[in-house]
């Protein structure tokens, strides 16, 4: 393979690496803080995308600066987590708490059909795109290979700012610290002080903008249709269960593993493109049943 | 004849902390073992390491004179040793007389798929049984519905069901409202006397310990600190002082 | 006292007649109503399907995943047909179970070491894997197009559309029929107890001698033969496969349905598939485009108010007097 190849593979994969790694965020949060594997989380990434778009269309017709084009992506990634977010955690998983992972579980699924066709409902089955601002911001030549600086720089400095973001907040924040505490032990916390409902509100906010924030960012570089949550979702749980439930860290470089892992099939093995992260999580998951970087788990009789 | 159960040099450790030091046990058969110390002291890790729950860093352990260090409980369970749990391990989404029909089951090793599980075993046993622990009214109850104390039956009874020649029972009379402790201990270990079962059990509760035991064995850090009748361990000063906190 | 055993044997004479009920409600639908017999084969398969994940569920572990043994045996029905078109169905059928229950018990040997989400996701991984192949490999499986597969003879008899069709509603009705009271006895037997046990506590069950791995991987099989059953048959009853088939929507699908079935009862399955087609139908036909959100409002509704399911809820009727002090 020549060297151009590899270099256009090498950004194909980071550039969808660093989505893949945003859009994970947010699951594994909400995986490692409350429990719960959120499959709306792909709605969440749709309805992201569509409401970028929504809004990049809107303010389209005011001659809007690239900053404008940024802004909307991210507002709409913060309406979509705060509105969807809210909703879904108050009106349904708030009611399952106590039950077992499972229910958690399907209740999340059946958040995910419902959305899906609110999400038709909304914006029609036809292709939604907005694309202008990669045109705005230009390519990036290097060795003869020309690849756009969307996807190529802001697309991953959005997900380290993100990354950077989340990690300050735990560690240093008392806000932060408390979902820590709470992601230990939610009985302990309680008894210390903390209110873990609301920080259980602010955990799967937290984790939904994120979400919303993947397919805000995606949104430009493709028409947003439906089934594009589905498809989302599937790899985000490739990589959360890969790098382990909860493993911030381990999501960003399982996102990498796994998006290198694909460009490179898709420009050496093209029909192993879409099977390629599967494999990935099932040879992790036989060799570390509990992810790449989970911790041990305390004795239990 | 060789001894019931033996251990030699058993050695575990969780990151710094000692939970058994080069331990060298005996129990012969015909013992009451009474086994006391602190919490942490590593009493209930002794149990898990003979009992195949957990593997030893280094050491040997012999059931009936066949060493069992890395077998499955499952399988050490088979050569004759049975098991009581300091949180009773039971089968709450079942009903009494089911937990101990499955244990009965798991007894002859054979499951059977198509035969219904109270016409694969011996019913009169498992009424045996239930009577033996005072359970017969219940029988038909969800496990779930048990107090504590007759969970802690329970949990007995089907270690019982195999018909064990030795049966460790764990803390046996935690969580027992006092005045059912003595109840309790007296039919199980009546009991475990009918049918010539060796017992060894965990207890804090010193008068229980006086009551029914043989012999005693104290733990401290890992280690046995002393180990013969109730009178001599019970008097020791050490063990006065670091385990039952009197002086 | 509550006696727990009667309860049991008033919800269960209840299912007893509902599924009385039911079968001779299919069986006349279908001669009455030509146009309902694929819908109602449709249903059977999905309901078999279920009972093969409710199987698994009864040991408390859910798999994403189960539709990947539908995708097998269907797939291996479809090759086969194209290899042999002179087989008959009944041989294509038998070929997709076996296969798929040969893959399972290889399969098995590593699932059964999970629990909890990590045996979802590993089976969920599985049928991803193989879900992507089928779509890509076009030349061997007809990628997203899928593989026909022509009507082959049924009892060595060559038969019409129509015929056809109703052989198969037969054949599918007797197999649910004899699936429900298999699965129904298994769940009663000391292997199907002992599966309920791995689900409540493995611990006890290691310290009675038992290997809940071998427990798991028998049910595994078993539950993967079930689904792979209802793939040869939805294969057949099309004469059409498609990856889809093995998609993990269909996966959650099954899932759903023994959940609002409930699973209890091996009859769950059914009621849980009856319903959600029926739903299914219901909502094409005056609403158009919300099945999907129509059927997550059911699923919610019975999360939340019926946990135990449909089975569940008959179970549950009102308790004879002489309650517990």
């Amino acid at each position: 393979m020549s060297t151009e190849l590899m270099l256009l593979a090498l950004a194909d994969g980071v550039s969808y690496a660093a989505l893949l790694f945003m859009v994970s965020l947010g699951l594994t949060l909400i995986c490692g803080v409350m429990g719960i594997v959120n499959v709306a989380h792909g709605a969440l990434y749709a309805f992201g995308g569509y409401t970028a778009s929504y809004f990049t269309l809107l303010t389209l017709g005011h001659e809007p600066s690239t900053w404008m084009l940024l802004a909307c992506l991210v507002a709409a990634a913060l309406l979509v987590g705060v509105v969807l977010g809210t909703t879904l955690e108050v009106g349904l998983l708030r009611r399952v708490q106590m039950r077992d992972p499972v229910q958690q579980l399907l209740m999340t699924f059946a958040a995910f059909m419902v959305l899906e066709d609110v999400q038709r409902l909304i914006w029609g089955t036809q292709p939604y795109s907005a694309p202008d601002i990669i045109g705005r911001l230009g390519t990036v030549h290097f060795f003869n290979v020309t690849y756009t600086n969307y996807q190529l720089i802001v697309i991953p400095i959005v997900a380290l700012l993100a990354y950077a973001g989340l990690l300050f907040f735990l560690h240093f924040t008392s806000l932060g610290k408390q979902v820590v505490a709470v992601t230990h032990h939610r009985e302990m916390a309680t008894a210390l002080g903390i209110h873990a409902k609301r920080i259980g509100w602010l955990t799967f906010v937290l984790g939904a903008t994120l979400g919303a924030l993947g397919g805000a960012m995606a949104a430009p570089t493709t028409s947003m249709v439906p089934g594009a949550g589905a498809d989302m979702i599937v790899l985000s749980f490739a990589v959360v269960a890969t790098a382990g439930m909860g493993q911030i860290s381990g999501a960003l470089l399982a996102s990498l593993m796994i998006g290198l892992a694909r460009s490179m099939a898709v420009y050496l093995a093209p029909e192993w493109e879409v099977a390629v992260p599967y494999l990935i999580m099932v040879l992790v998951l036989l060799v570390r049943p509990n992810g790449l970087f989970s911790v041990a788990q305390a004795r239990r009789i | 004849m060789s001894a019931l159960l033996e251990t030699k040099g058993l050695q575990l450790s969780f990151g710094g902390v000692v939970a058994a030091d080069h331990i060298d046990f005996v129990l012969q058969r015909g013992e009451r073992l009474a086994v006391i110390g602190q919490n942490g002291a590593g009493k209930t890790t002794f149990i898990n390491i003979c009992t195949g729950f957990l593997k030893p860093a280094s050491g040997q352990v012999f059931f009936n004179g066949v060493e069992v260090t890395h077998q499955l409980p499952r399988q050490i369970v088979r050569l004759g040793l049975g098991r009581s749990f300091q949180l009773p391990q039971l089968f709450l989404d079942h009903t009494v007389r089911q937990c101990l029909e499955i244990a009965a089951a798991g007894r002859s090793g054979k499951l059977s798929f198509f035969k219904s599980l109270s016409d694969s075993v011996d019913g009169r046993e498992v009424d045996d049984t239930l009577a033996l622990v005072g359970l017969q009214q219940r029988a038909h109850d969800p496990a779930l519905a048990l107090p504590e104390g007759q969970r802690k039956l329970l949990d007995i009874a089907m270690a019982l069901m195999l018909r064990p020649q030795l049966l460790i029972m764990d803390e046996p009379t935690s969580g027992v409202a006092s005045e059912d402790k003595m109840a309790l201990m007296d039919t199980v270990m009546q009991a475990l006397t009918e049918r010539q079962v060796t017992s060894w059990f965990v207890e804090h509760d010193i008068d229980i310990v006086n009551r029914y035991a043989t012999r005693v064995a104290a733990w401290i850090a890992g280690k046995v600190a002393a180990d013969g009748p109730p009178a001599d361990v019970l008097s020791n000063p050490q063990i006065q002082r670091e385990v039952l906190g009197t002086h | 006292m509550v006696c727990f055993q009667s309860l049991k044997r008033e919800g269960f004479d209840m299912i007893r007649a509902l599924a009385w009920l039911g079968f001779i409600a299919c069986f006349s639908l279908g001669l009455l109503f030509p146009w309902s017999k694929t819908p109602l084969i449709m249903a059977l398969c999905y309901g078999m399907a279920s009972m093969g994940v409710a199987i698994m569920m009864r040991a408390g572990q859910v798999s994403f995943g189960h539709a990947l043994y539908a995708a097998i045996a269907a797939y291996s029905v479809a090759f086969a047909a194209r290899s042999f078109p002179e087989w008959d169905g009944l041989l294509l059928l038998l070929i997709g179970v076996l296969a798929s229950s040969l893959a399972a018990a290889l399969i098995g040997l590593f699932v059964v070491r999970y629990r909890g989400i990590f045996f979802g996701m590993l089976n969920l991984a599985l049928s991803m894997v193989v879900f992507s192949m089928l779509g890509k490999f076009y030349n061997l499986t007809g990628g997203t197009d899928g593989l026909r597969i022509n009507r082959p003879t049924l009892f060595n008899h060559t038969l019409e559309r129509d015929t056809f069709e109703t052989s198969l509603l037969m054949l599918c009705l007797l197999l649910a029929a004899v699936l429900v009271w298999g699965v129904q006895r298994y769940y009663k037997s000391a292997s199907g107890e002992a599966l309920a046990g791995i689900k409540s506590n493995e611990t006890r069950l290691e310290y009675l001698g038992l290997s809940a791995k071998r427990i798991l991987w028998n049910a595994y099989i078993l539950s993967a033969a079930l689904v792979g059953l209802s793939g040869a048959l939805f294969g057949l009853v099309q004469g059409l496969v498609t990856p889809d088939i093995g998609s993990w929507f269909r996966s959650g699908e099954y899932v759903f349905i023994s959940i609002l079935g409930g699973s209890g009862h091996a009859f769950g399955a059914l009621l849980g598939a009856a319903v959600f087609e029926a739903v299914k139908l219901f909502a094409a036909a005056y609403m158009t485009g919300v099945w999907q959100l129509i059927l997550g409002v059911t699923l919610i509704i019975v999360i939340l108010v019926a946990p135990d399911g449909i089975v569940g809820l008959l179970q549950k009727r009102k308790p004879p007097t002489g309650e517990a002090p």
